[in-house]
This record gives structure tokens, sequence and C-alpha cells, in this order.
């Protein structure tokens, strides 16, 4: 149920929707709930775009261990 | 430490047995697709907590959704897993069978195109969800107020986890950690389970979903358990992201405003659990308008009085120590929500076994 997709804005349009490509397939995801730009990754859940995705692999991880560091 | 090192010490854990919990639809189905279980050492327990809202919600939702799925020039309109979920006589598919108008979408705003297309026909959204999907709901109602439409209407069931985890540890559920919902997360932030793991100093590991994220997040938890009282005289906190790629401490605060605005807590019922105070969101009033009724719906019946969901839920017995599971109950047969979900946790059993 609280599945969600990623994938990468092509278009933003008006109507409060945007162009998600996942894979080669497109949706129109609604966008009221996160400010996006052309080209974003995003996590789309039920119709609607609910987060930016973290590219920055470096950055990621780095996050990542700096959680675990504490614990290892 | 590369992810080997992460397996290989959750393979060759010795310590005391621990059981973990992930409250997270989605969760137990990765877990039960990643074989993770059938690598990690018999001592460490993954049991599947009340992670599915359609598994939880009350059977008086679904005969209310019923009821205006029956009524004239009303339609409605919900998730495909809503659709198979028994209420006190039929589900939703059921009532369809023999008449009841009822169709499945893929998101909520697909409603919208068809109130447009209708409009004499009222539209009700079977709007059941966790925090990841009540934010999703706003975006309808806001669609729906600043254009003027007025034959849509929700039934909600909306519920949010941290008062369901409290009342799992104030009633015996025996879990030395959870994997938080990762999802869950993305809206509310990984500071949502913060004051429930300094409480009752059980750690929480916000975790993704794919076979690598789960090694991670259980490894995790694992340690921040061993570690624990170490960590509290420290004055670390036991809830830690390891799903930074989306989650981030704070989470999505745009989608919080907008669930602050139109909806407020109240009390919910979960099936098999009873009544949690302040479990349930509700449309505040001045929404009422766009209400099909939403609140009072607590009447929750077995279909089968052997079923014992309501202890899988809790985490207190398996799905295999149901004596119905695989038996009277399967996926083509279910005797109850957590058969009927492919996200309930004695679906992804059956199916795994």
């Amino acid at each position: 149920m609280c599945v969600a997709l990623p994938g990468v804005v092509t278009a933003i349009h008006d109507n409060g929707y945007a162009t998600v490509d996942f894979s080669g397939n497109t949706v129109e995801a609604a966008r009221g709930l996160v400010d996006i730009k052309v080209g974003d990754h995003v996590l789309v859940h039920a119709g609607c775009i609910i987060q930016t995705v973290q590219q920055d692999e470096a950055q990621e991880l780095a996050s990542l261990f700096e959680e675990l560091q504490t614990l290892s | 430490m590369g992810i080997e090192t992460y397996i290989d010490y959750l393979k060759n854990y010795d310590g005391p047995d621990v059981t973990f919990m992930e409250v997270c639809g989605s969760h137990t189905a990765a877990i039960a697709k990643s074989g993770i279980t059938k690598v990690i050492s018999p001592k460490i327990h993954l049991v599947s907590g009340p992670g599915c809202p359609v598994c939880v919600s009350p059977s008086g939702y679904v005969d209310r959704l019923i009821a205006l799925a029956r009524q004239p020039e009303t339609t409605v309109c919900t998730f495909g897993d809503l659709l198979r979920i028994p209420g006190t006589s039929e589900s939703l598919n059921e009532a369809k069978g023999s008449g009841a108008s009822v169709e499945m979408v893929y998101s909520p705003m697909d409603v919208i195109a068809l109130a447009k297309e209708h409009p004499d026909q009222t539209y009700v959204f079977g709007a059941v969800g966790f925090e990841t999907t009540v934010p999703v709901y706003t975006v309808l109602m806001e669609q729906v107020e600043s254009e003027g439409i007025t034959n849509i209407q929700v039934l909600t069931a909306l519920k949010v986890m941290p008062p369901v985890i409290r009342w799992l540890c104030d009633n015996g559920a025996r879990i030395d950690g959870f994997i938080a919902p990762g999802h869950v997360s993305v809206i509310s932030g990984s500071k949502h389970f913060e004051a429930l793991s300094r409480e009752y100093g059980i750690p929480f590991a916000v975790t993704g979903f794919s076979p690598k994220e789960l090694v991670v997040g259980i490894y995790g938890l694992l340690r921040m358990w061993e570690q624990r009282q170490k960590l509290l005289a420290e004055g670390e906190s036991l809830t830690k992201n390891f799903y930074p790629s989306v989650v981030t401490h704070d989470g999505n605060v745009i989608a919080q405003a907008k669930v602050e605005k139109y909806f407020e807590p109240g009390p919910a019922v979960w099936r098999g659990m009873g009544e949690i105070a302040d479990s349930g969101l509700y449309l505040r009033k001045e929404y009422a308008a766009l209400d099909a009724g939403s609140r009072g719906l607590d009447e929750d019946h077995k279909i089968n009085k052997a079923c014992r969901c309501d202890q899988v839920l809790m985490g207190k017995i398996t799905s295999e120590e149901c004596p119905l599971f695989g038996k009277v109950c399967s996926p083509l047969t279910p005797q109850g929500a957590c058969m009927v979900s492919s996200e309930g946790s004695c679906y992804q059993r059956f199916l795994n076994r």
C-alpha cells in the first residue's frame, strides 16, 4: 500500500502535474507536495510525487556510514 | 565495511534471541521476497506488525463503503487491495458482482476525471492509508476545492503509526526493535520515532526496501540493540536513518503542513485490536462536506471465529501458528484480512512458503 517508485521528471505542467519517466513508461503525477524541477529523480506514490531522491551516491553513503559508524 | 560484512554478522549472530518487527506492509512483502530470513541467524526473528492499512481497516468501514456503492447515482472508487477485504457479509468485489457501483483506480486523482465526465454521479473515494498516503488525499482535496467540484467525497480510514506502536509495547508484544516504515518516514521524517525509542529504550531503524537496504537496516537495528545501554548512557538516539536517499530527519514539511490543514487526530479502530486513541486522522469540521461519514465506523466482525489475524498483527504468533493458515485460509479462500491484501503477512508467508 505504501509502495513508492523512483522516476525522473521530464516535464512540469501548469495544472499541478508533472510527467515522470519510469524507465521508458511515463505517467502524469501530481506535484503539489514537493518543489521539483525537470531532471529531478523523484519518488511517486499513488500518483503523487512525495519526495526527491538523493542522487549523489557519495553523499548518501556518507550519511549511511555516519549512522553506522556509531554502531561498529 | 561492505554489505558482505553485514550479511556475515547477521548470519553468524549467536547472542540472545531477538525479535524485530516491521510495521510496513511493503517491508513484509520485501522481506518475504528477498529470502533474507533464510540467510540470517535463527536467533534473529523477524515478525510482521500492523503495517498494512488495508488489513487493519475494520469490517464496519468496508460495510459503509458497500452501503454507499449501493446508493443510487453513487460510485465507490478505491485501490485494488481494498476491494477484496471482507466486510461483515461481503467484500466490495462481491458487492460489485451483485450490482453495486465500484471502480478500482490507481490514484485518488483518477476520480477527478470520472467526476467531471459524469457530473450527475457522486464519487466516493475509499481513502485508506498511513502517513505516506494521507498527503496524497490533501492534493485531491485541493484540486476539488480549487476547481469547485461538488460530486467527490471521501470515506476515510486513515491511521498513523506511533500510537499503535505504543499500544503494542504496552500490551505485551515482546519486541526488541522496530524496522521503521521507510515511506512513512519519507513524509514524517525519522524524528517520528524518536520519542518512542527514548521512552521504551527500543531501537528503531528507518529502512529501505531493496535486499541491500534491508540488510543494512537489520544490521543497524541489531547493533543498536546490542549497544542500547551504552548508546542511551551517551545520550545517543536509538532511532537511526538507514534510508538517507529519501528520508531526512524532518521529513516532507510541505506534506506535513497540508495534512495538518485538512486533518485532525481522533480515535480509530484497528481490525482485531480495538480502538486506539489518537491513532486515526479525520477531516476537520470545516471540510465536513467532503466527508461521506467516516467517524464511528467501529464495528469489527471476524468471518471465521478461529481466525487469529489479530494475534498475527500484534506479532504474538506467526501466520503458520494460526490453525486456519494453509488449510481453509489461503489467498483464494481468505478467512481474515492478513490473507487478503498482497501486503498482508499471511498472504506473503503463504506465497513464500
